[in-house]
């Protein structure tokens, strides 16, 4: 019994708790015994921001769900019901409409720091592949909620996302309608929307992040350096370079946070409209079936894919290559074969690669929410042809890279 | 350090600018002045509701938006609301409906009125504005006019008369006001968010710098 011994607690409750569940080995695994790099920097803290980001849209969803009513007659009314009837409904409705956008930034900031330091190398393959699989149901999230306001953008975008499955050969069309339940987006479609969205997205969502974590306190964080702090330990085993998660860490991540914070209620109280981006301009009319909006836009954090989507000529290739853009993460592990971690230590192949990459993601963001004609659809060609270079030349250029020696202790700056 | 922290930056503005990004759904078929809006001014925001129950709500509704809350929001008291706002049989708790049924309004206009709650969030105050000073004469439309900003609008110029009588500075106060209630109607804790957004941000920056210094201290011994 040698938890029992190894309590943290003085306290009777606590040690009657103890001996009837690891609560000290649980916060000493995972938080005062947990040790991370002392090197960690502001790329280090959006793992943490996207958890906070996730307890505001699971709280105010909450709330929402208590006077949003999920069917084509009422929810629209529902949504300006809350804006105005409801105590204090505004304030949840807008932190729940700006969460999600930035939800969306903190976790591709979050991705691209796993591509600067190659966190998704081995022994972390696992890890990254949760990832991709939280990034892959966030976004089903994202869609799903995105069309519960039943206003006319809600409507459209989604109608344009469902009709993506109508290009599979043969049981496209079909698959379409028992997605939708219906012959077109209806009530139907908008009750079972409602039922993804908070039902079954969030507890996957919230059992693949307990995954996530576990696999990463099982291995250990990677840092900026990207090497394993593990080989230099002190007399006592705990690694030289590391420091205990708490209260090292989380002093660090509650400033984090709190700057986080001020940014996001910036946004919730001054632009809870981001002049169109977080809520769009045609999401204040009720969705109507017969009167499509001048530009079908899906929401920022999609329109990078959207781009590629209209990039391609070929209405159903272009579906391929809009899945294949999203799934082509998932395999970064292998396609990487440089031996070295760290974009410090890297040769300049991939810090041209990873530029490149972030640029056209960027430029893509922008394209998809323009017109698809002239210009736009040849820059998005360009952009998207970029893309996959980034992913598929990756193989061969990383192989070529010369990379710099790599130290053995992180370098740490006081 | 100093490299990534400005790449840092660089794409937080990307992500946090509005130019650029902004869709242009809205756009204008002529050139829209920009309006100054100001929703503390309750005198304004009430010429508003006295212009917009006057003259618009014959036709159009506020359907998300009870007279009581307007009373309330425009220090307006229920004796003034029922002898001056409300024209029909609706008690103050009712919704801004109209009592024009929408088949008729299809029938009559070709398309019935639109609800105007939201209108200056759909359009923008700017565009509101200028649609209603931009009627002229065209006798080969059904209503006599049309609109320089919206072309072929089934909307007849209502305000005709008071444009011929008013004094050019009368009519676009009169314009603003409406407008400016308008505004207040499609988010009507626009004050309320603005005001206490300050107070949040405030205590945010205050737990910061204890925060701060918390982190400064806990970190002092790593070395």
């Amino acid at each position: 019994m040698s938890k029992q011994e190894e309590s943290l607690f003085t306290n009777p409750i606590l040690k009657w708790v103890d001996d009837r569940f690891p609560l000290s080995s649980l916060i000493k695994d995972h938080a005062t015994e947990y040790y991370a790099s002392k090197n960690f920097n502001i790329w280090y803290i959006f793992g943490v921001l996207s958890m906070v980001v996730l307890v505001i849209m699971l709280m105010t969803g909450f709330f929402l769900t208590m006077n949003y009513k999920p069917s084509a007659e009422d929810a629209f009314n529902s949504v300006e019901y809350i804006m105005r009837s409801v105590e204090w409904g505004w304030l949840i409705r807008y932190m729940h409409s700006t969460g999600s956008s930035f939800f969306f930034i903190v976790v591709y900031l979050h991705m691209l720091r796993g591509m600067l330091y190659g966190s998704y190398k081995k022994p972390r393959e696992l890890i990254w592949i949760i990832g991709m699989l939280l990034y892959f149901c966030l976004m089903a999230e994202a869609f799903f909620g995105y069309l519960l306001p039943w206003g006319n953008m809600s409507y459209w975008a989604g109608q344009v996302i469902v009709n993506l499955f109508s290009y599979i050969p043969v049981i496209g069309e079909t698959l379409t309608e028992w997605i939708r339940g219906d012959y077109f987006m209806s009530d139907i479609t908008l009750n079972r929307f409602f039922a993804f969205h908070v039902i079954f997205l969030p507890l996957a969502i919230l059992g693949l992040v307990v995954a996530h974590i576990l696999a990463l306190h099982h291995v250990g964080s990677n840092n900026p350096d990207g090497i394993e702090i593990k080989n230099y330990k002190d007399a006592s085993g705990k690694p030289i370079d590391g420091v205990a998660f708490h209260p090292f860490h989380t002093s660090k991540d509650l400033v984090a946070i709190i700057v986080f914070l001020i940014l996001y209620f910036a946004a919730v109280f001054y632009a809870p409209e981001m002049g169109g981006l977080f809520l769009e301009v045609d999401n204040f009319e009720p969705a109507d079936p017969l009167k499509t909006p001048e530009h079908i836009v899906p929401s920022w954090y999609f329109t990078p894919y959207y781009a590629i989507l209209r990039a391609i000529p070929n209405a159903a290739l272009g579906a391929v290559f809009l899945v294949a853009a999203v799934l082509l993460f998932v395999f970064l592990p292998w396609l990487d074969r440089c031996s070295v971690r760290s974009i410090r230590y890297r040769g300049w192949q991939y810090k041209v690669a990873l530029f490149s990459f972030v640029v056209s993601f960027i430029v893509l963001g922008y394209l998809g929410m323009q017109p698809a004609t002239g210009i736009y659809v040849l820059l998005a060609r360009i952009f998207t042809v970029i893309y996959f270079a980034f992913f598929l030349l990756m193989p061969f250029y990383t192989k070529l890279e010369k990379t710099k020696p790599v130290p053995h202790r992180v370098v740490y700056k006081k | 350090m100093k490299t990534k922290l400005y790449i840092f930056s660089l794409i937080a503005i990307l992500f946090f600018s509005n130019s650029g990004f902004t869709s242009s759904s809205t756009e204008p078929e002529v050139g829209i002045e920009a309006i100054s809006i100001n929703l503390s001014d309750v005198k304004s925001l009430q010429r508003g509701a006295r212009n917009f129950f006057n003259y618009c709500a014959g036709c159009h509704s506020l359907q998300y938006m009870r007279y009581e809350q307007i009373a309330e929001d425009l220090n307006i008291s229920e004796e003034q609301l029922l002898d001056n706002l409300i024209f029909t049989d609706k008690t103050p708790q009712d919704l801004v409906t109209t009592n024009m049924l929408k088949e008729d309004g299809d029938r009559w206009f070709g398309k019935a009125p639109p609800d105007l709650t939201l209108v200056t969030r759909r359009k923008n105050p700017d565009y509101v504005y200028q649609f209603l000073k931009s009627f002229y004469i065209d006798n080969t439309s059904p209503t006599g006019v049309n609109n320089l900003t919206q072309d072929g609008t089934s909307m007849p110029h209502i305000l005709w008369l008071l444009e011929e009588q008013m004094t050019a500075e009368d009519y676009n106060r009169f314009i603003l006001d409406t407008v400016t209630f308008l505004e207040y109607v499609g988010e009507p804790i626009q004050q309320k968010r603005k005001s206490l957004g300050v107070w949040v941000i405030s205590f945010l920056v205050l737990l910061l710098v204890f925060s701060y210094a918390l982190y400064k201290d806990i970190w002092r011994e790593v070395k």
